[in-house]
Order: structure tokens, then C-alpha cells, then sequence
């Protein structure tokens, strides 16, 4: 027998980001207390450079595979990965500040993200059902811990183990669909299920759509859309603010790969069937997210809510089944991560000296204390509500017109009614920050803002205007990296 | 000769008495670790009959992958446990309420 060293120069990212986290880990040990923030650069330099590594490898024509077929190298992952890193190392940035204000500001912090990171680029880059679940763990385990990390606050131990029980359920469910595709097609290897799934010739294989539903249970317990969200909530808003931050972000531009990966590369042919479950999905998420919202006090929850109305808007460009709607639904899901991080990280930004940001009433009067921020978290919602020249409009528009285009008007009407009413607390938002008196607590508290945060929290602002106006080519880019 | 629906069929009946087990209990946090460990098991059972029977060695090495993966996750379980416990002094499922709305 002879052996043949694996290809690894296609997995020098993920490589590079475990090397990496390995590293942080152990300087971390032997640091002291105010060298800190050492950790902190280690992990932001990590990020920042697998993100020019990505950009700078140059761009291949066709996919290649490596470890032994369980891991693809496409422009699909590179783009998302590109994405996720940036998006994660302006995560860490907006979080340094609220972390040292509430004594988290601890190395495992950052090794746990790390390894989040990288358990959410081996999903966007799996090319096999068991590389995907190894993904997904690394990323949910991580996630666990993060959430738990404010061991003296009680409502994050409880939000880690609501989160911790429903997440292990669901990878559950997951496997038991994946050892059920596993049986009908004799592999896990995406490209042999394919093969497998499009020659056999009745589509009623009762194992087969067995196996199907429970991925799809599986996959929207990890995506969070109704009626699988119950964990959403609780966790955004028991987890300290900086820990929502980091899971309503890049994991969702992860989640999106996943679905494209499995549902579509995977099981393509059976479009018919997983497209009935995801307009029921989506129907669903798109509706009781934005009529729960409405009823919530809490800032955070009310985020959670939205979160879970955009999960049915980006499923709706999956559902369609057509290459204008993958890309749709991708464009969707990065504007969509712009957005969160924006209104997560002025809600992180503005929780400082004791005070936290619980309810949206305590933005109140944030105009007339800082009018910046003001103006880029209105600029926010309105985007989140898809008002025109903001990029959240023409997000929602482009999932709406692949829908439209397979005939399915009536579903893009549900989604424009269930936008309408979300409008309604989103703009409550905007009207608390201008129309409202600044809460008396608050009065005299000063605002510290640092010089790098200001400047990313501004530019993020900026960019959903500058996207809005100008969307073609981040459209363009999306369509491009779907196409091979 | 037990057939492959014989496996398929125990596979099903730990799978309902896991996900039983997480939602009609009522009493204690350990059980739901418990339950879920089970349906983690359920499903390895599943990928050795399909391994046996279709005469490939992909789906016993997906089972090493799970076991380990679920020892790494049950440790982590615990852990957020014990810190509940700690706060609470209870780990009665019904009294995690404070998170609602």
C-alpha cells in the first residue's frame, strides 16, 4: 500500500485559523492580567489575515477537492468565508469595550470564537454529510460555552442550558436524517448522493423522504425558523450582549451555506419535495416573527424576533429553486449579517459604565447624546424594514422576484404583508432615539466611544446606505461565486 | 438472520423513547442529557446496520465521530449545569422560567 499525502494547500484557511486558536490559547496562559489585549490582536490579526489569504489566492475555475472528497474548495466558500472572517473580527471589535466594562474580557472569549470560526468555514467549505456535522459541532460547542460565560449572571447559565438541550436535539434530528441518506445512497460524499438520488427513479423512496425531512427539521432548528425558533429568543437575551452579538452574526451567513450545501448540491433533485417544507417554513417565520416583535419590550428580544422573520425572507430565495434566487438568498443573508452586527453593536457600544441596554426604551433620547450613533442606528431599521435607498429593500426585492418568477405570487404577497408589519417596530425604534426624552438615569452618563470602534460602527452604517444606492455589485459577485 | 428493519426498528424505538424523554420530562436537567445521549446512540445504531449491510466502512467511522463528538458535548453540558446549579440550587427543569415573552 502507498501512501499518498493529502493535497492540503485548499485548506490552508481553516489550517491557519486552527494553528492559530492553538496559539492564542497557550499565550493566553501566560499572560497577566492588563496584557490582555494581546489576545485580543492575536485574534484579530488571525482573522483579518485568513481574510486576505482568501482574497489573494487566486480565483480558480473549477472546484477542487481535497481530503479525500470530504472537503471542497470553490468560490462559493471563499466568498462566505471572506465574509465571515471580516464579519467576526468587527464582532471582537464592537465586544472589546463591553467585555472589559463587565469583566469578560478573557482569553477564552476569543478562543472560543476562534474555534467558532473555523467550525463555520469546515460547514461552508463540507463537501460531505460528515464534514458538515463536524462543522456544525465545533461551531455549537462553541457557541455553549460562550454563552455561559458570565458564570454570575443567572440568565445566561439558564439561556446555555435552553440553548445547550435544544441544539444537541437538533443535531439529533440532523443525524438521524443523515444516517438515513446514508442508507439509501450507501455514501456520504455530497457528489455520490447526488448521483445516487437523481438516477433513482421513484422519488416516493419512503427512506428517502424520511431521511429529507428530518435534515430539513434538522437544519431549521440551526437556522432558527419557526416553528423550531423557541431557543432564539432566550438566548439572545440571556446571553451577555457581546455573545448575541457573535451568534445572530456570521453563523448565519454559515447556516445559509449549509442549506445551499445539503439541499441543493446534495439533494437537488428533490427540489419538489423540500420546497413544499420550506414555503411552510418560511410562511411561518416570516409572520409570527414579525407579529411577536411587536409585542416585546426588550431590545434584544425584539432583535431575536427579527431574526427569525429574515430567516423566512432568505428561505424564500432558496425555495425557488433557481440560480437568481440562491444568489438572491445569499445577498440577502450577508446585507442581512450588515445589519444585525450594526444594530447588536450600537446596543454593545451604548451598554457602558453599569448600564446596560435592556429595553428599547433606554434608547430613548439617543439623539440628543450622541447623533451620530443615532443616526446610524436609524439608518439600521430602516434598512431592516426595507425602506427604500436603504439595502434591505432591495434585499427583500430580490428574494420577492425569484419567488414571483416561479409563480408563487401569493407567497411574495404574504412576505410584503409581514414586512409591512414589521415596519411598525422597527420605526418604534427610530421614533424612542429622536421623538423621546433621554431616561433620567442616563442623563449623566458620558458616553466613551474609542476612536477604531467609531470608525467600523460608522462605516458599517455608511455601507448599508452605500449599498443601497449602488447594490449591483455585490449582487454580481454573489451570482458569480454560485455559478460553478 | 436478523434483518436490517429489525436494526432500523430499535434504531426508531430509543430515538422516540430519547425525544419522549426531553419533552415529557418535567423534573430534572440530567434526564434531558440523558435522553439526548440516547438518541445520539439511536442514530449510531443505524449507521453500523447500514454499514454491515451495505458492506461499507464509512458509516462505522461516522459512529467514531459521533461518540466522540457526544462525549465532548455531554462534558460541556455538564459543565453549564454545574454552573446553573450553583445559582439556583435546583436543577428542576420547571424552574427555569426566568427567560419569557
Amino acid at each position: 500500500m502507498k501512501f499518498v499525502a493529502p493535497d492540503l494547500m485548499p485548506v490552508l484557511p481553516e489550517l491557519f485559523v486552527l494553528t492559530m486558536s492553538c496559539i492564542v490559547l497557550v499565550v493566553d496562559m501566560f499572560l497577566e492580567r492588563q496584557q490582555r489585549y494581546i489576545t485580543y490582536w492575536l485574534t484579530q490579526l488571525t482573522l483579518l489575515s485568513v481574510a486576505i489569504l482568501i482574497l489573494s489566492t487566486p480565483a480558480v475555475q473549477e472546484s477542487k477537492l481535497a481530503m479525500f472528497g470530504h472537503y471542497i474548495k470553490d468560490t462559493l466558500g471563499d466568498t462566505l468565508k471572506f465574509f465571515i472572517c471580516i464579519v467576526s473580527a468587527t464582532v471582537f471589535l464592537y465586544s472589546r469595550d463591553y467585555l472589559k466594562n463587565n469583566e469578560l474580557f478573557r482569553g477564552e472569549y476569543f478562543v472560543l470564537g476562534l474555534f467558532g470560526v473555523l467550525g463555520m468555514m469546515v460547514m461552508v467549505s463540507a463537501h460531505s454529510l460528515l464534514s458538515i456535522y463536524l462543522g456544525l459541532e465545533l461551531l455549537s460547542l462553541s457557541l455553549y460555552a460562550m454563552i455561559a460565560l458570565n458564570r454570575d449572571s443567572p440568565t445566561a447559565a439558564e439561556a446555555a442550558i435552553k440553548y445547550f438541550v435544544l441544539g444537541s436535539l437538533a443535531s439529533g434530528i440532523l443525524l438521524y436524517g443523515i444516517s438515513m441518506i446514508y442508507g439509501v445512497t450507501g455514501s456520504v460524499d455530497l457528489q455520490v448522493v447526488a448521483a445516487v438520488v437523481s438516477g433513482k427513479h421513484d422519488h416516493d423512496d419512503l427512506m428517502l423522504v424520511f431521511g429529507l425531512v428530518f435534515l430539513v427539521v434538522g437544519l431549521a432548528f440551526k437556522l432558527g425558523s419557526v416553528p423550531f425558533h423557541m431557543w432564539i429568543p432566550d438566548v439572545y437575551q440571556g446571553a451577555p450582549t457581546s455573545v448575541a452579538l457573535y451568534i445572530s452574526s456570521a453563523p448565519k451567513l454559515a447556516a445559509f451555506a449549509l442549506i445551499i450545501r445539503v439541499l441543493v448540491y446534495g439533494l437537488g433533485s428533490l427540489q419538489g419535495d423540500w420546497q413544499q417544507m420550506l414555503i411552510i417554513l418560511s410562511i411561518l417565520s416570516m409572520m409570527l416573527g414579525n407579529l411577536a416583535a411587536i409585542a416585546q419590550t426588550n431590545i434584544k428580544r425584539m432583535l431575536a424576533y427579527s431574526t427569525i422573520s429574515h430567516t423566512g425572507f432568505l428561505l424564500l430565495g432558496i425555495l425557488s429553486g433557481t440560480l437568481e434566487g440562491y444568489s438572491a438568498s445569499m445577498f440577502y443573508s450577508i446585507i442581512y449579517v450588515l445589519m444585525v452586527v450594526g444594530a447588536f453593536g450600537v446596543v454593545t457600544i451604548l451598554s457602558q459604565s453599569g448600564l446596560e441596554i435592556e429595553n428599547i426604551r433606554d434608547l430613548s433620547g439617543l439623539h440628543h447624546r450622541d447623533p451620530w450613533l443615532a443616526f446610524i442606528m436609524m439608518t439600521v431599521m430602516m434598512s431592516m424594514a426595507g425602506i427604500p435607498c436603504m439595502v434591505g429593500f432591495y434585499a427583500k426585492l430580490a428574494v420577492l422576484q425569484a419567488v414571483i418568477n416561479i409563480g408563487l405570487i401569493w407567497l411574495a404577497l404574504i412576505g410584503v404583508i409581514s414586512s409591512v408589519i414589521g415596519a411598525f417596530y422597527y420605526l418604534r425604534v427610530v421614533k424612542f432615539i429622536y421623538f423621546d426624552e433621554i431616561e433620567h438615569l442616563r442623563r449623566k452618563q458620558s458616553l466613551e466611544i474609542s476612536r477604531d470602534v467609531k470608525f467600523v460602527i460608522s462605516a458599517n452604517g455608511l455601507l448599508i446606505i452605500f449599498l443601497g444606492l449602488y447594490p449591483t455589485a455585490l449582487m454580481t459577485w454573489c451570482t458569480a461565486s454560485l455559478l460553478d | 438472520m436478523i434483518a436490517l428493519t429489525d436494526y432500523l426498528m430499535l434504531g426508531v424505538i430509543l430515538f422516540c423513547i430519547g425525544m419522549a424523554g426531553i419533552f415529557l420530562n418535567r423534573k430534572n436537567v440530567i434526564t434531558m442529557l440523558m435522553s439526548i445521549e440516547l438518541i445520539l446512540l439511536s442514530v449510531n445504531f443505524n449507521f453500523i446496520a447500514f454499514s454491515r449491510f451495505l458492506n461499507d466502512s464509512v458509516g462505522q467511522v461516522f459512529v467514531f465521530f459521533i461518540l466522540t463528538v457526544a462525549a465532548a458535548e455531554s462534558a460541556i453540558g455538564l459543565a453549564i449545569l454545574v454552573v446553573l446549579f450553583r445559582q439556583r440550587r435546583t436543577i428542576n427543569v420547571t424552574d427555569f422560567n426566568t427567560l419569557k415573552g
